[in-house]
């Protein structure tokens, strides 16, 4: 793999007051990867996955996505704040799916999917009602069109927002606890489509607690504990045999 | 009035099996509860509205002259004046309340603060004082002068109207602010989350998201305030203008029917509120979509649900 990382996070540190969360990452993350994050809670893995597209700011270190530094620009030695437009910019590449699925409750799942491309990249609105359309049958939904967020169930919902965040062609795909909030039998659902989105060769990064789906699924595989990584490999190595202790202990949790 | 409702709510759950009816079951037949309170309260209630409306007639009211007067053309266009100062002043107060809520909401301190001056002095200040200070401002600016582009008496701009629409709106918009502004807070920060996550600006996020969500929270209190301004416009008869309660007191102090000519004003006042109530419950109606999965019936609905519910109770009997 010599192409150029997707993401690459060189010592970054995140704190909010006093609580130091991140405490130096480093990860490079290849192109057409499925890139799983595990940990317990608190681990600060989905702050991590928050800093990729700036919806937190990182305190120290280099995180760029696609070669890009993330929130900052670089003119010699000097590193700008980007404007809140020039941010905004740098998200439309970057779809997020978020564990409370967070669609818009005053729009339908068409209108969800479709808001984002008219507003954003302006496109029309009978461009981006076709493609909302196929992305919805994508996802298993082409009849709930209509219906609003409340109308769906969760796995309904969080499959919606997938389809939201593809509506932009994102070059990468961040997923927070997916399927966290779903009862246990919609998981599948939710997972099946991210399988299917891993197979199309989609970028992703996924903080997840569905061990089966890392292992099936997963490219890459990092264990993270109290604000660093402790281990990372092959998700099969690393959930099959796992090196160090606070990683055996959380696994015999969780697995 | 608590009664009814009482009444109505003990007589839904009946309905409610009959209407599935899938599965046939004996009801419950039980002797229901006595409310002798209620009835005694009722009686109570009904001696002391006989009484009052007794004394009413007996007073010296010439009831006439309030059917004569309802109509009176300077009654009417009274009425309107109150209805176009109200909506107007809304208007503006409603457009000041979001700007300043949304500054009042920014990260930039100078804009916070602006805002935050703005409502501490229009919502500290009684809206009567700063109608008078509207009406006396040419005392303190002869001129209103805008360089090369205006340049006016002070005394000419500020017409009745405008010192009324200026008056009641500045001061409306320092309530609009601190109602849109809790109405802004209370959508979940996911939402504008997401919103960012999408590459939507901050703009985008507060007008395409974040605003809309608010509206349910924003419109009861505003139809509230609504209501309240049909109500305080009144008070700018001080400052000439012609509104309803002038042009009603004016007859009442030439006629000689002050009584009289107050009761046509509260007539057409409560005929007002009565309607933008209705209207209110419409437009709260409009914006639950999405929140609730069945939106609430409407009042023409209801009406109907409750005559078919007497008919049924009646067949049961």
């Amino acid at each position: 793999m010599t192409a150029q990382p997707m993401v690459k996070a060189e010592g970054v540190h995140k704190s909010y007051g006093a609580a130091h969360i991140l405490r130096g990452i480093d990860l490079e993350v290849a192109p057409r990867e499925v890139f799983c994050l595990v940990g317990p809670s608190g681990s600060g893995k989905s702050t991590f996955l928050r800093c990729i597209n700036h919806l937190e700011r990182i305190n120290a270190g280099r995180l760029s996505v696609d070669g890009q530094l993330v929130g900052y620009k670089q003119k010699g030695d000097k590193l700008y704040e980007l404007k809140d437009s020039e941010v905004a910019a740098q998200r439309r590449d970057i779809g997020m799916v978020f564990q409370r699925f967070n669609l818009f409750p005053h729009m339908t799942a068409i209108e969800n999917v479709m808001e984002a491309p008219v507003m954003v990249k302006g496109e029309s609105k009978a461009v981006a009602r076709e493609r909302a359309i196929k992305l919805l049958d994508r996802v298993g939904l082409g009849d709930k069109g209509g219906n609003y967020p409340t109308q769906l169930s969760g796995g309904q919902q969080q499959r919606v927002a997938i389809a939201r965040a593809l509506a932009m062609e994102p070059k990468l795909m961040l997923f927070d606890e997916p399927t966290s909030a779903l009862d246990p039998e919609l998981v599948g659902d939710v997972l099946d489509v991210m399988r299917d989105l891993a197979e199309s060769g989609m970028t992703m990064i996924v903080v997840t607690h569905e061990m089966g789906f890392a292992r099936e699924v997963g490219d890459n595989l990092v264990f993270m504990d109290g604000g660093v990584v402790v281990e990372s490999g092959h998700p099969r190595e690393v959930l099959g045999n796992p090196q160090h202790d606070r990683t055996k202990a959380f696994l015999s949790k969780v697995l | 009035m608590t009664d009814k409702i009482d009444k109505g709510s003990a007589a839904t759950p009946p309905a409610g099996p009959g209407a599935s009816g899938a599965t046939p079951y004996e009801a419950i037949k039980a002797i229901p509860v006595r409310h002798y309170g209620r009835w005694i309260s009722a009686v109570v209630v009904a001696v002391l509205l006989g009484w009052l409306v007794y004394a009413f007639s007996q007073g010296k009211i010439i009831w006439a002259t309030v059917g004569d007067k309802l109509f009176d053309p300077s009654v009417l266009s009274g009425l309107g004046n109150t209805v176009i100062i109200s909506v107007s002043s809304m208007a503006l107060g409603l457009v000041l309340g979001i700007l300043f809520a949304v500054m009042r909401l920014s990260k930039n301190p100078v804009t916070s603060f602006v805002s935050w001056l703005y409502i501490w002095f229009f919502r500290g200040t009684p809206v009567y004082v700063q109608l008078l200070v509207w009406f006396n401002l040419s005392l303190i600016f002869q001129y209103i002068n805008l360089g090369p582009i205006y340049k006016n008496e002070t005394v000419d701009v500020l017409t009745p109207f405008m010192v009324a629409l200026l008056g009641l709106g500045l001061n409306e918009g320092a309530y609009m602010a601190e109602i849109v502004r809790s109405g802004i807070q209370s959508v979940d920060e996911g939402q504008s989350e997401a919103s960012h996550a999408l590459g939507m600006t901050g703009m985008q996020t507060m007008r395409r998201v974040v605003l809309p969500q608010a509206m349910r929270v924003i419109i009861p209190p505003t139809g509230n305030e609504f209501i309240n301004m049909l109500k305080t416009s009144s008070l700018v008869s001080a400052v000439q203008y012609p509104e309803l309660l002038r042009a009603s007191s004016n007859i009442g102090t030439t006629a000689g029917a002050i009584m009289e000519m107050l009761f046509v004003a509260s007539i057409w006042y409560l005929t007002l509120t009565s309607i933008f109530s209705v209207g209110q419950y419409y437009l709260e109606r409009r914006y639950a979509r999405g929140s609730l999965r069945t939106l609430p019936p409407t009042p023409f609905e209801r009406l109907k649900a409750n005559l078919n519910m007497f008919r049924r109770t009646e067949v049961a009997k």
